[in-house]
Order: structure tokens, then sequence, then C-alpha cells
């Protein structure tokens, strides 16, 4: 399929500005642009004939089932996409005055409180653009808390089965990581956790439900292990789905909480983003919470820019409010019944875990929560057959893969999160596809290596992207396709 | 609850299959201490019908654009957003798809984010552009960290004319990162070339912004080049609505380009989210936040596109990353490519000319002096007779909102009012803010 620079005629063009009849303005000449920007020029017929295709090529929820772990691809409300384009939000500029601006400051305000009730956290901020912002922001929160008790702290913990922006995020809060290893039962190790905690210890950062998708039976022991060496512990949101009016991180102790509105909240994941990744605290970290935050005088509320120990603003205004409109709308569809999410959300997993663990292995042996990871390192052994294999035939049966070779402490893992809003008969499709996939790879395993057949493009030189990298449309000096090899 | 699809009969099924017989059991596994033992204090369930009509009371005490006639930018613009960009986001497709980790179901995005890295590079000159970050804000901060790491200096110098909001970004992240952060003052408006080359001496990067927070337009390659020959990467804050009409960073040997991506594709939203986007020169891909699409072959030869350079991220190197990044602003990122490719490199360029005309014309309309006398592109920053907070109180009560109060950053500029001007006011809507600023002040 073209490029829409390849489409691209001289003259062509879409949209016109008004004239206004006013003269052209003079620009000082060092600062004016010399050569024009090779933008497409394409009329808008074509311009929504390439939406369009592009959009054929692409595989979101609508299209299928999506069981990509720890991404929680649960079904995208529309009404949330009607509300979120009401001109009273769409068009509100983010200086407005607070006075003009009541009904959005009420929206963010409402949002904060039931987002605390499900943490079982007091003091919420809004901003953070995405769970891994959260993290961020939620490391820098401890070292402002750290500063200001006159402690030195200087290492956070993690778990070898975390996602990768935990450490990640580490490093940008300018923290050393240490690492702790995870039990035969999918627990953090106890042992080696009190092995590793002491006076430099910052915190912890940890998923619960792990990405292994299994609640740490031994939470309780974790806090207090931290908590008596006065470190604090960060929750890693990302699969909040599973708990939502089960178990609050807060009563697990935590103090420091992200979602991941984009997640468990369904703002739609668009490709990559936006995402919102607020943050919840216990009230001995609010004073450091970013600003602005939104408060409430009576019936009045207001942006609070005076938070003289705050650790500053994260992102630009106070965060982003498209996404706050969606979730909002979405926890008000639910009420209360947001734990029968969760409870769907654990069903469904359970419920596949159930009919697959006999063809593929299984690394820890107990009831999932809102995820699970199988291994084909039984397909590997025997066939030859690796998770890339079984991931890339899945799409022949229409189902998106889910994630592949994370967490790193299971080889050839697949790790699937159905979520709740997938009806039993997707799911038992799934089955059907993973079993006949299993079954395939001892009867024909070329066709899974071969996979997918009938997509647009067939499996890439992803090699040849890394090392010959083009990033760009280079126009006419575009490199010429070389066939593979 | 219409979310859910199991029946009773389902259930049933479904837990006979993993050998339970109720929800509750599959809970077990969380310690009892810790299982929440209430019902979630949250207001009652709406029914869609009963949601919009709360959602819609909330958005109506809302004043905005459509009903109050509006000058505010300084940072967020109120630009014409094509009825083409809503084909994009109406596409379910595009809206709730995941990052394009599996290519062979991702094409059609990983071909958007693809060209629009390509009209990135265009606008600013440069060799590579990411497929977004988050906001303007947090680009500049992800481009301090890629700076630190390029140049082994651990300063960097900020103008005081880029947008306070930038400013307060990177001195929240700085501390993480291990940099100092310096500003530079301004002189009138804009920074002067041989202060700026001092303060680079040791500095990693200097970061300004234009046009600049103010509206003026820095004396851009000037600036450039006193950071360059100090040794600091020069990276300019731009904006993508100003670059037909004002010259590209990469043509005036900046290092990389960054900027907030709103006036391009997207409305106001309160704040957001919109994108933020990032543009250096080729040497520093590989220290480049976030994930970047490449063209490649498929087994057949064919082109196709994928993630590429993934050794940089998260998911990859952990804590030995570029970034953390993962969910950047890919949805709206495409929204902006759509935007610039129905106005074109004709489009843009009437966008921007435009803008400083109708800046012009309000110069000389609004007859109040000038902050600064600088050459502006679409804001101008006027002084009036008295503090500016009390003027938009009462120009408001007349329903226009006539700008942005600048003593709300710089408190020594109290009586200073910012106003913006995109192609959608008119000159009409000039001589409306000329006639009710004449009535108040």
């Amino acid at each position: 399929m073209e490029l829409i620079f390849e489409k691209s005629r001289s003259g062509r063009r879409s949209g016109r500005v008004p004239d206004y009849g006013l003269p052209k303005p003079e620009l000082p000449q060092d600062l004016r642009r010399a050569l024009p920007p090779r933008l497409p020029e394409v009329a808008e017929p074509e311009i929504v004939r390439h939406i369009t295709a592009l959009a054929d090529r692409t595989f979101g929820i609508d299209t299928g089932f999506y069981p990509l772990g720890s991404c929680t691809m649960k079904h995208n409300p529309r009404v949330n996409e009607r509300v979120g384009r009401l001109p009273g939000f769409r068009d509100l500029h983010p200086h407005q005055e607070d006075e003009g601006a009541q009904g959005a400051l009420e929206l963010m305000w409402s949002l904060q409180e039931m987002l605390a009730e499900i943490a079982g956290l007091p003091a919420v901020t809004l901003q953070p653009a995405a769970g891994s912002q959260g993290e961020l922001t939620g490391l820098m929160l401890m070292r402002a808390y750290f500063a200001d008790r006159g402690e030195e702290r200087d290492t956070i913990i993690t778990a070898d089965t975390a996602h990768g922006t935990n450490p990640a995020s580490v490093t940008m809060a300018g923290y050393s990581l240490e690492r702790v290893e995870t039990d035969a039962r999918g627990n953090l190790d106890l042992d080696d956790l009190r092995a590793k905690v002491n006076e430099r210890t910052a915190g912890l950062m940890l998923t619960n439900p792990s990405t292994l998708g299994l609640f740490d039976e031994g939470i309780e022991e974790v806090a207090r292990i931290f908590h008596d060496a006065g470190a604090l512990l960060y929750y890693d949101g990302a699969n909040l789905n599973a708990v939502v009016g089960i178990s609050r991180p807060g009563d697990m102790g935590f103090d420091i909480v992200h979602y991941n509105l984009h997640k468990t909240f369904s703002q739609p994941h668009g490709g990559g983003g936006p995402g919102g990744g607020p943050v919840a605290v216990r009230d001995t970290i609010e004073p450091y919470l970013p600003a602005p935050v939104v408060a409430r005088d009576g019936d009045a509320y207001r942006l609070d820019h005076d938070r003289p120990r705050s650790i500053g603003r994260v992102r630009g205004f106070a965060g982003p409010f498209g996404v706050f409109v969606r979730s909002y709308a979405y926890m008000r569809a639910y009420g209360p019944g947001l734990k029968e999410m969760s409870e769907v959300a654990v069903l469904n997993a359970n419920y596949l875990l159930a009919r697959l663990k006999d063809v593929y292995d299984l690394p820890y042996d107990r009831h999932c929560m809102h995820e699970f990871v199988l291994s084909a390192r039984n397909l590997k052994r025997e066939h030859g057959i690796a998770a890339l294999d079984v991931a890339k035939r899945l799409m022949d049966y229409d189902i998106h893969p889910p994630t592949i070779y994370f967490p790193l402490v299971v080889s050839e893992a697949l790790m699937i999160e159905p979520t709740e809003t997938e009806p039993k008969e997707r799911l038992d499709g799934f089955v059907v596809a993973m079993r006949r996939i299993a079954k395939e790879a001892a009867e024909s395993p070329a066709l899974l290596k071969e996979a997918p057949h009938g997509r647009p493009v067939r499996r890439l030189d992803e090699v040849r992207a890394a090392k010959q990298p083009v990033l760009r449309y280079l126009f006419d000096e575009h490199p010429a396709l070389v066939e593979a090899e | 609850m219409s979310y859910l699809s199991l029946t009773d009969a389902d259930r049933e099924e479904m837990l006979a299959a993993i050998g339970v017989s109720s929800v509750e059991e599959l809970f077990e596994q969380i310690p009892p201490g810790v299982r929440f033992g209430r019902e979630l204090d949250v207001p009652r369930a709406l029914p869609e019908i009963e949601l919009v009509a709360h959602l819609s009371e909330l958005a109506n005490r809302n004043v905005h654009t459509g009903v109050e006639l509006s000058f505010l930018g300084a940072g967020i613009y109120d630009h014409y957003v094509p009825a083409v960009v809503d084909v994009l986001l109406s596409r379910g497709e595009f809206l709730t798809a995941y990052t394009p980790y599996q290519p062979e179901m991702s094409q059609g995005v990983l071909q958007a984010i693809f060209e629009y890295q390509t009209a990135i590079c265009e606008l600013t000159g440069m060799d590579v552009s990411n497929a977004s970050g988050y906001d303007g804000c947090t680009v500049a901060a992800d481009a301090c960290f890629v700076a630190k790491h390029t140049s082994g200096r651990a300063k960097v110098v900020v103008a005081e004319t880029l947008n306070p909001q930038v400013r307060h970004v990177v001195k929240t992240y700085a501390g993480g990162f291990g940099l100092e952060v310096v500003e530079i003052a301004h002189r009138g408006g804009t920074i002067d070339p041989d202060e700026l080359a001092s303060a680079s001496a040791d500095a990693a990067a200097v970061i300004f912004q234009q046009p600049n927070f103010f509206g003026c337009l820095e004396p851009a390659p000037d600036l450039a080049a006193a950071a360059a020959d100090a040794g600091a990467h020069p990276i300019a804050h731009v904006d993508l609505m100003s670059l037909g009409v004002l010259e590209a960073p990469g043509a005036y040997g900046c290092a990389m380009a960054i900027g907030e991506g709103q006036s391009a594709g997207c409305p106001p939203l309160y704040g957001g989210p919109h994108y933020g986007f990032f543009a250096a020169r080729q040497e520093f891909v590989r220290r480049m936040p976030g994930r970047i699409v490449g063209e490649t072959v498929d087994l057949d030869g064919q082109r196709a596109f994928v993630l590429t350079l993934q050794t940089r991220e998260q998911h990859i190197r952990r804590e030995k990353a570029t970034s953390n990044i993962t969910t950047n602003q890919t949805l709206l990122a495409l929204a902006g490519l759509v935007t610039l490719t129905w106005l074109g490199p004709q489009g843009l360029r009437e966008v921007g000319e435009t803008c400083v005309g109708l800046t012009e014309y309000a110069k000389e309309r609004l007859g109040l002096p000038l902050a600064f006398e600088r050459p502006t592109f679409k804001e101008v920053a006027v002084r009036l007779p008295r503090p500016a907070r009390d003027v938009i109180r009462d120009a408001r009560g007349l329903g226009v909102h006539p700008g942005y109060a600048v003593g709300r950053d710089y408190p020594e500029m109290d009586d200073v009012l910012l106003i913006a001007l995109t192609e959608k006011r008119t000159p009409a809507d000039v001589d409306r803010l000329a006639a009710v600023l004449g009535e108040v002040c």
C-alpha cells in the first residue's frame, strides 16, 4: 500500500483558510522558512480512503478477541466517546478561569473520590499521563517524603516478574535497583526479601496480582517487612482489573498506587495511547503530590496551585482531561457493580486456564486472577514450535495473540488476559483455536512456522529494520526495496 | 449493566469446568485480612440515558469557546480541527487497538505512525521522530535526558521565555536525572544570544521556544549558534502550526526539535490528552525515548512496517532503557498527521500567514501599549492600565475572554495580557475584543 506521501501530487489540496483580506505580513528574513515542508498534497476523497485502508489493516478490540496479557483489552463503551466530545468538555480551554470550568472540576473531583475509595487511600492526583508516568511520580513522591525526613535511601526493590517500566522508572527517578525473586508458588520470596530490605531501601514496587496473574499470598508480611524498615510500598496498578471492590491496595499495605485508566477504566488504547495514570497516596504523602490538585470549597471547585511541598508538575495542566471524562462515565455506568467487573474478569480467565492447562505447560498450578501465564515450552521441546509460532498462528484464527515472552521468569511464555467483556462463545473459540494449534504443532509444524497466512504482510525482517533503519519517507532518496532472502 | 455478556447458565458451566462452586472460591488466594468486606461507596449505577444527561449537565457548566469569544492561548490554541479527523477517530480499529507489537495485525497503525514521523521530520527539518510523547512538557524532560547522556554534562539551560509549565516539568524530572536547571532571563521579551553563550559554557543543552511564550520571535538561529559554539545541544521547542512560515529548527542547526502538538489536530479539551512530538538529528537515534516505527520487508519482500530499535526500550532494556514510556499518544499524533495532510504545505502556510496577519491587525486595532517590541507570530502581549486579572473578569462579563494573565507566571507582569489569534478568529472578532477592552479598561 502506498504512503500518503506517495499519493501526493503538486497542486492538490484539501483545507483552505478564509481570506480575511488582511495585508500579507512580512516576517524577518532570517526567521522565515526558506523551503516549504514536503507535506502530502492530497484532496479530501483520497485522504478518507487512505485512512479507511489503514484502518482495514489494523486489528482492534472492535475487530475481535484481543487477550493481550497485562493490557486489559476490554470493550470501550461508545457512550464514553459521545460524552467525551461534548462541546462543554472538548472546547474548554485549560486556562479558563476556575469559575468557568466548574463542571470539569466537579467531574475531576468526583473521579478522585471514586479512585480513592477503590484504592483505599485518601488523596489522589490525576496529573500523570500514563501508568509509567504514574510510576515515576510515585518514586518522586518517595524521594520527597524521605528528603523531608532527612533520610538517605537510594534503593528500590522490584520483583523479577515486574513490568519493564518499573526498573526503567527507577533509573529515571535516580534510584538504584534491587531485584527480589519469585518463589515456587509465584509469590515474592520472603527470605530473599528479608535479606535485601535494609535502611537504604526506599521502597518496593509491586504489581498485585503479579504479571503471573497470581495474588501474592504473603502480601501482609511483605508490607510488614518494608514498613518495619521505614520503607514505602508502591502498587503498580496495571493489574487492578482483578480486584476492584474485592481487595484494596491501601488495605494490602501499599502507600502509593497508580491506576491505568486505559486498562481498568476503559479509556480506549488508541493504537498506543492516550492513557491516564492517576496516583493515590496515604495522607503522610499527600503534601508532596504534584501541583495543581483539584480542591473543593463548599459547592465550588478550584485548582490549588499553592502546594509548597509538592514535587512539582509532571505534565501540562491538571492531566489528560478527556481520559477522565471517559473513565468517569465508565465508573458511573457500573457504580458499586464495579466489583462484578472484576469478578467476571477473574471468572473468564480461570475458565480459559481450566480448558487449556492440559495442552500447554502451566508453570504455577493455582487458580489465577484476571490473567494467567502458560508456557509453550512443551511444544518447543517436542515439536520445535515456539511461543512466537503459536502467536502468529492465532492470527489465522482471527484472534490477536496474547503477550508473549513475558514475564521473563517463564520460558516461552503466553500471557493471556481475556477481560470481563468477552462472552463465553469468544472464550470457547479461543480454546478451540489454542487446542487445535497444539495439535497442529505435532501434525503440521510448517503451518505454524509459516503463519500468519492471509494477513496483509507475512512475518517481517525485524533485524533489517534495526540494522538499516529507515525511520521516515525519504522522497527521491528513499531506498528501493530489496527482496528479503 | 450492558458491558458484560455472561448468562447464569454460562456462569454455571464455567464454574463447573474450573471445578469450583462459586466465584468467591477463586478469590481464596487473597488473604482474609486484605479482602474488602463491604460494597464500594461510589454513586449508584446510571443507565446510558441518565449517564448522558448527567455528563451533559456537567459539560454545560463549563464556559467553552463556543459560548464565549476566547483569545486564550499560552500553550493551547484554538486552531481548526478538520472534519476528516473524525474519520480517523471513529474507526474502531484505530481507537481500540493496542501498541502494535504484532506487526502482521497492525500494518495500518504502523504505517500511519511512519507517516506521522515523516511529517514531523519534514516540518522540523530533523532526521528522526519518535511516535509521540505525552505532551509538550514531558518531551522537554525527555530531551534533557538524551542531552545528558550524549554530552556527559550535568546542566541544562532553559530560556525564561520557555512556557512556564514546560520549565516546571523539566525541573521536576531533573532531580532524578542528576541535572541542574539554570534559567536565563529575557531582555525585552526575547533571549540575548551573548548572554546565552556564556550561560551555555558547561551545559548539556539549551532549550528555547520559537515563537516564545510571549508570542515573540526569538533570534532562534543566533541562539542555536550560541549554544552549539559552547558545546551545548540546541533544542528548539516549536509550534507545528508555525512551521509553514517559520524556519525549521534543523535548518538553523538545532540538535533536537520538540513541542506540544495540540495546535495541529486536537481540541483544547481542558488540557489534554494531546501529544508531544520529539524529533532529533540522526546521531541521537539510539538514545531517543519512546516508540519508533521503521520500514522493512516481509518474507515475500513486500514493504512492511514494524516497531524498531526496541533495544532502547523498557520492555527489553529495563533499567538501562532510554525512557520508561510505554503508552504514548498515538491516536492524537495520528489526528495531527491527518490535520497536516488536510492542510498540506500551502494550507499550513496560509494558517501561519493568517495568524501573523490577525496579530498585526490586533496590535493596530487594540491600540494598547505592547509589552515587548518584537516581531510576533500568533500571540501578542499588551500592557493594560490595571491588573489583567480584573480586566479578564470584567471582559468575561461581556462575553469575551480577552486572553491570559501573564502575571500568573511572571508576578512582575500582572498588567500584561497575552492575546492569542488563530485562523478561527476574524477581524470582526478582533474589533469586538477592542470594543470590550475599551469598555473595561
